[in-house]
């Protein structure tokens, strides 16, 4: 462990012979293409689809109706926040209404996909479009307009969480600040689409589903609850997967109507997401209004904070929607210690695509706004940004300390993480040259942003997570079984899309069992390969199944041990292990390799009496505590103040995610965070029209960073083991995500505070930063008003940014 | 229906084609090449990135009918009697991919870029990638893989 072994992964990516799920055919294998609703809100007054019936090569088509019978359950949500917690019915095709544009009309399935698309255009349907609500402040008017009828409002939570006496703090406080962030909609684009297919399980009963998922097991429990198939008939596989960042962990409709139809016709049902069903219809990330406030002392000592927020919904629950931001709650007390915090969460329904997990879900939201919000203290009190986060960072700790929001953090050490981002940032350098160029009147100003954040990840403690309102089961599994030629098979319950699991996993094996990385072999991805598992999200695959693996490779050598002890007819005390080698204490010479051990334990011949043959064994790991990685960025912008436009000129990360096991794997992990945290700050937004129209409806409109747009990144690590786990382990997936936005707007805002400018909203395009520098400068910005309207000015901004 | 012959990959090849058939679909679909991708039908992600006669083209904005005459190489074809491609190692040893999703199309738009430019600097790189979107890797290590292919890793 602790070397940057090049991927096992890539032979399969470089050479284009990976398995997407798209690339499956099956004998007699039909495609499903959707009808989607064109109107945010509508009652369907007229659908018939006998004309698509009637074309040449259709096999079948669905209304909601048609299927209702089908999925029960519809699409079931797996988070409870709180006991009245609204949760509407999600039929996978709908029946009379629709909600958001992209709810599902009806379903055509047809030999190939070109035929199955043409055959939409045959469905006749009638809308009568209904008033719409698309601002989460509104929808929680009286009198607002309904997402869902039958609901009284448009509330679909209130969550409330407070400790310490927040009132009097407040109170008692010699600064108070108060400030609103915003968390705009985010499209999290795996650049693979979706993809299903759904069979008969040839030669058995029962179903086998291949997706382009994160969690083939949790799919399989889900499946199972929305459609009354018994869970031990369905097999889910997630073949090779191109990315997830939350979105595919999820169970969608789409994979329910697969199932559902390929049960109903008894042939095999393909269905593959294009590019605009990917924006409409697979989950958005973010979404949220932040009230933040602070109470400190003059000194710059932190008393309290306090966080009330409104969450968007969407139109309806998916898998973990109201759990996202209720999650992240906590982590709005930063990396800071003081004595009261609360944290209130309206969760909200509105006629846009609903949102879930997206790279961070929940703790990039709680770093933005308790990273922001110290900034402005230091500003307003006039001290240095790392001034005013030393005095409220814990003392270094390695064992787990308690918050001002009611966790336990594991360990951290932010001053070593803080002090070595100065000095590979040269920060005293950086705030020189910061004064030449104002004193210069440089029309471009350089700015210098810290975040110093942590995450909550190893998702998770299975009776923390069922407190949060989902359940439990937060542990992992793995099999760890020696073949009788010495290989080693490792099933793990994760499902990797991206993070290198089959590398990662084969070096903790060989490091544990003495053998190389290449004599072992990660299976994955396959409720049959696995059959228990909880899959890969929120940065728990290592900190919960690696850390399975390990176990499960000290269970093999432990029984190893005592079957080398036989066979060398030596005390199993005398027994030492290592190299791969297992030998008798003070005689070297007397030894037996593992791989010898393992063809013994295979044949059972000569195995100590009564004990069971192979060396072949599971654990499931159950994690005590969570895992809090840490760190320290330093964003270094240069904005062009006549223009507006911001170039990151230098990115510094120094993250601790404990030891690495390897640093190849988690620098790229960062890298890609880093990436897509500088989309959300400076380019990224899924914008809806008043009439809710998402109007970046493609990756036309939809500003995603390419590589003229990124900077390269300068990373450090700082190693801080957590307590959580034996290998000390944290998680670092999305680390960057979390650390990066922060960074890059007090970046700005300190480029641009001698203009006055104090606050920049994301994402930081050109025309929104030239707006805050007129406004901040008192000047008039033209016929330009800032009354005019977010959507109109993003719309026009992305366009900008696209130059 | 049309009559088109393409050479894919060194093999030549002959069908009957609807007009409208997109080359991806073409090449996935009907001759089973199934390591070229789609990843967002508008041309903007590069994932379904091929060379037409060592030129990078996207091939889903192109017809199989546009193709008809012409050679085409994607992934499955890059390699030589089994040795890759410099470019495919050095995807491989610089960490230049993680999903491998766009892998395919972002080796094919690299390798085509140095067909053209042998020597490019970093912005000539990061510059002539614009089309092809990675959203796992944040591109350092794909800058890095092309310059190692280009002889000119540091």
């Amino acid at each position: 462990m602790g070397g940057g072994l090049a991927r096992k992964e890539d032979p399969n990516l470089v050479t284009g012979k990976a398995n997407w799920t798209d690339n499956i055919k099956l004998p007699g294998m039909l495609h499903m293409s959707l009808l989607r609703s064109p109107f945010a809100h509508a009652k369907i007054t007229n659908l018939d689809v006998s004309a698509a019936l009637d074309q040449p090569g259709v096999v079948a088509a669905y209304t909601g109706a048609d299927l209702a019978d089908e999925w029960p359950g519809g699409v079931p949500c797996a988070a409870t926040v709180t006991e009245d917690q609204k949760t509407p019915f999600q039929g996978p095709i709908v029946q009379d209404e629709v909600n958001y544009m992209g709810d599902v009309v009806a379903a055509v399935v047809a030999t190939d996909r070109y035929t199955a698309q043409d055959a939409l255009e045959a469905i006749e349907v009638d809308y009568e479009p209904l008033d719409v609500v698309m601002e989460m402040e509104a929808a929680l008017e009286d009198g607002a307009t309904l997402v869902h009828e039958d609901m009284e409002d448009n509330l679909c939570f209130d969550w409330k969480a407070e400790a310490g006496d927040v009132e009097g703090a407040f109170e008692q406080a010699d600064v108070v600040i108060k400030e609103r962030y915003i968390q705009q909609r985010l499209i999290p684009n795996a650049i693979e689409p979706r993809a299903t297919v759904a069979t008969q399980d040839p030669g058995h009963g029962g179903y086998v589903v291949y997706s382009a998922t994160q969690v083939p097991h949790l799919a399989k429990i889900v499946l199972s609850l929305s459609t009354g198939i018994p869970e031990n008939q369905i097999r889910v596989v997630a073949p090779d997967v191109g990315g997830g960042f939350g979105s595919k962990l999820n169970v969608y409709r789409e994979e329910i109507m697969a199932l559902v139809i390929a049960k109903k016709l008894g042939t095999p049902v393909k269905w593959v997401e294009d590019r605009s069903e990917n924006y409409q219809a697979t989950i958005q990330g973010r979404g949220q209004l932040q009230d933040m406030e602070v109470a400190a002392t003059n000194e710059g000592r932190i008393l309290a904070v306090r966080a009330t927020l409104l969450d968007d919904m969407g139109a309806y629950l998916q898998l973990l929607t109201p759990v996202i931001s209720v999650s992240g709650a906590a982590m709005f007390a930063g990396v800071y210690t003081f004595d009261a915090f609360s944290c209130q969460i309206k969760g909200v329904f509105t006629n846009k695509t609903p949102t879930d997990a997206y790279r961070g879900a929940g703790r990039p939201e709680a770093a933005y706004a308790i990273e922001r919000i110290v900034d402005s203290l230091a500003r307003r009190l006039d001290m240095d940004p790392i001034e005013v986060r030393r005095k409220n960072f814990y003392e270094p700790f390695d064992e787990p300390t308690a918050t001002p929001a009611g966790l336990e953090y594991d360990s951290m050490n932010m001053q070593a993480a803080v002090d070595r981002a100065l000095e590979l940032s040269d920060y005293e350098g950086l705030r020189e040259e910061q004064q030449r160029r104002r004193e210069n009147n440089d029309p471009v100003q350089l700015g210098i942003g810290f975040s110093t954040y942590t995450e909550i990840c190893g998702l998770g403690p299975s009776q923390a997570l069922a407190g949060l309102g989902i359940g439990g089961a937060g542990w992992e599994a793995a099999n760890v079984r020696m073949l009788l030629t010495g290989k080693v098979e490792v099933a793990t319950g994760t499902s990797p899309h991206g993070q290198g699991h089959e590398t990662s996993w084969s070096q903790i094996a060989a490091d544990a069992l003495g053998v190389t990385p290449d004599d072992v072999e990660v299976l994955h991805g396959d409720t049959a390969v696995s059959p228990m598992g909880r899959d890969t999200y929120g940065s728990r695959s290592l900190a919960v199944g690696g850390i399975a693996v390990h176990l499960a490779c000290e269970k093999v050598v432990d029984k190893a041990k005592k079957i080398a002890a036989h066979m060398l007819e030596a005390s199993e005390d005398d027994i030492e292990f290592e190299g791969g080698k297992f030998s008798v204490a003070g005689s070297p010479d007397q030894s037996v390799a593992i791989q010898d051990v393992s063809a013994t334990a295979f044949l059972g011949a000569n195995i100590p009496e009564g004990m069971e043959p192979g060396l072949n064994e599971n654990m499931v790991f159950d994690p005590p505590n969570f895992t809090f990685p840490f760190g320290a960025h330093v964003c270094v912008t240069e904005t062009d103040t006549e223009t507006g436009k911001v170039r990151i000129r230098d990115y510094f990360a120094v993250d601790d995610c404990g030891p690495v096991i390897n640093p190849v794997i988690v620098d790229g992990q960062l890298h890609g965070g880093l990436a897509q945290g500088i989309a959300q700050a400076l380019y990224e937004e899924a914008i809806y029209d008043e009439d809710g129209t998402l109007v970046t409806g493609s990756m036309v409109d939809y500003m995603i960073p390419g590589a003229p747009e990124l900077p390269n990144y300068t990373l450090d690590r700082t190693v801080t083991p957590s307590p959580s786990n034996p290998l000390g382990v944290k998680g670092v997936g999305e680390a960057g995500t979390i650390g990066a936005p922060p960074a890059v707007i007090n970046s700005i805002i300190d480029g641009l505070s001698p203009l006055g400018v104090t606050h920049i909203d994301m994402p930081a395009l050109p025309m929104r930063v030239w707006e805050a520098i007129q406004q901040a400068r008192g000047e008039s910005a033209g016929e330009w008003t800032s009354g005019g309207g977010i959507q109109a000015e993003s719309a026009d901004a992305t366009q900008g940014g696209d130059e | 229906m049309r009559r088109i012959q393409v050479e894919v990959n060194g093999v030549t090849y002959e069908h009957e084609v609807e007009p409208r058939l997109l080359l991806v679909h073409y090449l996935r679909e009907t001759l089973n090449l199934t390591g070229t991708m789609v990843g967002c039908n508008t041309s903007n992600c590069g994932a379904c990135t091929v060379l037409l006669d060592d030129e990078s083209v996207k091939s889903c904005t192109m017809l199989a009918v546009q193709a008809d005459g012409q050679s085409i190489t994607t992934i499955q074809g890059l390699a030589e009697n089994g040795d890759w491609h410099p470019m495919q190692t050095a995807f491989h040893e610089n960490h230049g991919l993680q999903c491998g999703y766009c892998t395919p199309g972002m080796i094919l738009a690299s390798v085509s870029l140095l067909n053209e430019n042998p020597d490019p600097n970093e912005e000539e790189i990061r510059e002539a990638l614009e089309g092809n979107y990675c959203r796992c890797t944040g591109y350092e290590n794909i800058i890095k893989s092309v310059q190692q292919a280009a002889g000119q890793t540091s």
